[in-house]
């Protein structure tokens, strides 16, 4: 792997990361579009260096076809997740104008309580 | 070769093509789904026979050598897998059909339903790390689309945790997969385990981790199980009670795997400790809720908790006593969502406080409940006692106490929060009173639901019965994944 590489796919996987935390789902997508790039490069790497031809013919040198056979499934698998999601920020921005993720019900339910407990100190 | 391993993906998908091509006959579609998924499920009993009798069979895509080519390989424990998944995935399709919902009337769910099936077999039957991947993703976009099959609010707020949390599952074992091939050069499981004994210890932990987080999420253990309480209860019944039963223990499978397979040996203490935490973390979050699914499903939590336990405890006996307990667990769960589903198709709630006193308006349903609740508790003469009893006996021979004590403390927490739903939905006065006769018979109301989940129940009974068969069989299963070299050389000829 050569350092370029590797440095791309540390920025790819740091920006998705930091994408990936924000509560928007549209953010979520995007990092996880860029997450997904990176772990498509590390795969392609895992095989042999760059410069290498493909595979021709069973004469000479060329280069292990099965990470890009790997990559080329991976890619396709991750764009149909993304489609998906996709099509959920959609449904999600049609039923309450936001794509926002919230917490869950009993996460919300226990801070409601809270809420009022605090209240009820205060007066 | 042996043609019935393709057939098991092949059937349902085509299954899948057809009924998307009759979508505008929901009776159609109705035929092409139960004519495929029995099929499947005939299937899988003839190759859990044939497996029995001549060992491990294999087939090799394309007849390909099989070091290199596409292999679908079943074991014994693969083949039990197969059997017990799709008898399950059978029965939760009849009773769908006989609860005659909005979901099932969706034009989406039978497609979508046969393409989790596909999904779970090639996961069962996958010889190579990168279709394991790609299995698993495929009974997960399946599930994506069941989970949030209406569109509504909830399931959408549930499909986003549960889809974007899957998402990162899948990188993190795509990464591991991509790592494992750089460091070994191959993918195929019958390879591996000897490419994998040649590295260094420290980069075999890192793999080892990539694939435990992976597969640990999939089958929420302990920290990685906050996604599965607020998703599942999302979904509706029949769908939930497909994914309690089936889709986590997919993950126990690939996690039993690996650490058969690919890292004998490696990482028992860890994962003993993962199992105590998931166990009792599980039920106490089960003691907390107050509404049936949500209760059913950190129970799903605190039981893997119990296979991960006889996976840290390692050795044949150990394996057996999982695989039995796994084996158990399947149909075990499934009927108590099953029966959920008949008391929220009836009381249109699963919220505790305003469910009540069904056991008056229907003693069979009652029965229905407690048989599965007792078993999944542990409780004698039910397949939970059997199940439980082998993987605490293997924590005692192998002196870990404190396991075994989580173990048993948890069973009867369990038992507790299952008297929670007895006295909240069962026990008590009904609301509102039943004008006589008026609410006679909730199980002849729903036939085919009753029958489904009769089956399922007897099911569970006749595990008990037969558990001594069973658990034969469960150590013949051990014994062959327990040795890796046995594996190979079943795949390699």
């Amino acid at each position: 792997m050569s350092w370029e590489q590797a440095l791309l796919i540390g920025v790819l996987a740091g920006t998705g990361t930091y994408l990936v935390m924000h509560r928007t789902l549209t953010r979520i997508i995007l990092g996880l579009g860029l997450l997904g790039n990176a772990i498509n490069l590390l795969i392609l790497s895992s095989g042999d260096g760059p410069g290498v031809t493909p595979i021709i013919g069973r004469e000479g040198d060329f280069t292990d076809p099965v990470p890009q056979a790997l990559v080329l499934t991976a890619i396709v698998i991750g764009f149909g997740v993304i489609s998906f999601l996709l099509a959920m920020a959609y449904r999600s921005w049609t039923i309450d104008g936001n794509d926002e993720v919230e917490d869950d019900i009993a996460d919300r339910r226990i801070a409601r309580h809270e809420q009022s407990s605090d209240h009820g100190d205060a007066t | 070769m042996n043609t019935l391993l393709p057939l098991m993906i092949a059937v349902p998908l085509m299954g899948a093509a057809l009924s998307l091509l009759a979508i505008r006959s929901r009776n159609a579609q109705r035929v092409i789904s139960i004519v495929c998924s029995a099929a499947t499920a005939a299937m899988a009993v003839a190759i859990l026979i044939g497996v029995d009798r001549n060992g491990t069979e294999v087939a090799t895509i394309g007849d390909w050598p099989a070091e290199i080519a596409i292999n679908l390989v079943a074991d014994r424990f693969a083949a039990l897998m197969l059997t017990i998944s799709s008898t399950m995935l059978l029965a939760v399709l009849v009773y769908a059909l006989g609860q005659r919902t909005d979901d099932e009337r969706s034009r989406w769910y039978h497609p979508a339903y046969l393409v989790l099936i596909a999904g779970v077999s090639g996961a069962f039957l996958a010889g190579d790390l990168f279709n394991l991947f790609v299995w698993f993703e495929v009974l997960l976009i399946a599930s994506y689309v069941l989970l949030t099959l209406e569109g509504n609010d909830g399931q959408i707020r549930a499909g986003t945790t549960y889809v974007v949390l899957n998402v990162i599952e899948s990188f993190i074992l795509v990464t591991g997969v991509a790592l494992i091939f750089a460091a070994t050069g191959t993918l195929n499981m019958a390879v591996l385990p000897e490419r994998l004994a040649e590295l260094p210890d420290g980069i075999r932990l890192g793999l080892n981790l990539l694939l435990l987080i992976a597969f640990g999420l999939k089958a929420a253990v302990f920290p990685l199980f906050s996604w599965l309480p607020d998703s599942y209860p999302a979904a509706p019944s029949p769908v939930s009670a497909v994914f309690a039963g089936l889709l986590t223990k997919v993950g126990v499978y690939a996690i039993i795997r690996t650490q058969t397979l690919l890292f004998p040996d490696t990482n028992r203490e860890l994962l003993l400790v993962i199992a105590g935490l998931t166990m009792v973390i599980g039920v106490l979050g089960a003691i907390a809720q107050s509404d049936m699914k949500r209760i059913l499903s950190f129970h799903i939590i605190s039981q893997i908790g119990y296979m991960i336990m006889g996976v840290a405890l390692g050795g044949v006996a150990a394996i057996s006593a999982t695989i039995f307990y796994m084996l158990h667990h399947i149909p075990v769960k499934t009927s108590l969502f099953l029966v959920e589903g008949i008391v929220e198709r009836e009381t249109g709630s699963s919220t505790l406080g305003r469910v009540s006193g069904l056991a008056r308006r229907s003693g069979p349903l009652a029965v229905l409940f407690l048989i599965p609740a007792f078993s999944l508790a542990g409780l004698p003469p039910f397949s939970g006692f059997i199940g439980k009893t082998a993987v605490v006996t293997e924590g005692l021979d192998q002196r870990s106490w404190w396991i075994v004590a989580a173990a048993i403390a948890v069973s009867l927490m369990t038992l507790v929060s299952m008297l929670k739903i007895w006295s909240g939905a069962f026990w008590g006065a009904p609301d509102p009173m039943p004008t006589n006769g008026e609410h006679a018979g909730i199980l002849r109301k729903h036939p085919l639901m009753a029958t489904v989940t009769t089956a399922v129940v007897t099911l569970t009974l006749l595990i008990a019965v037969f558990a001594g068969p069973l658990y034969r069989f469960c150590e013949r299963a051990a014994f062959d994944i327990t040795d890796p070299s046995a594996y190979s050389a079943a795949v390699l000829p």
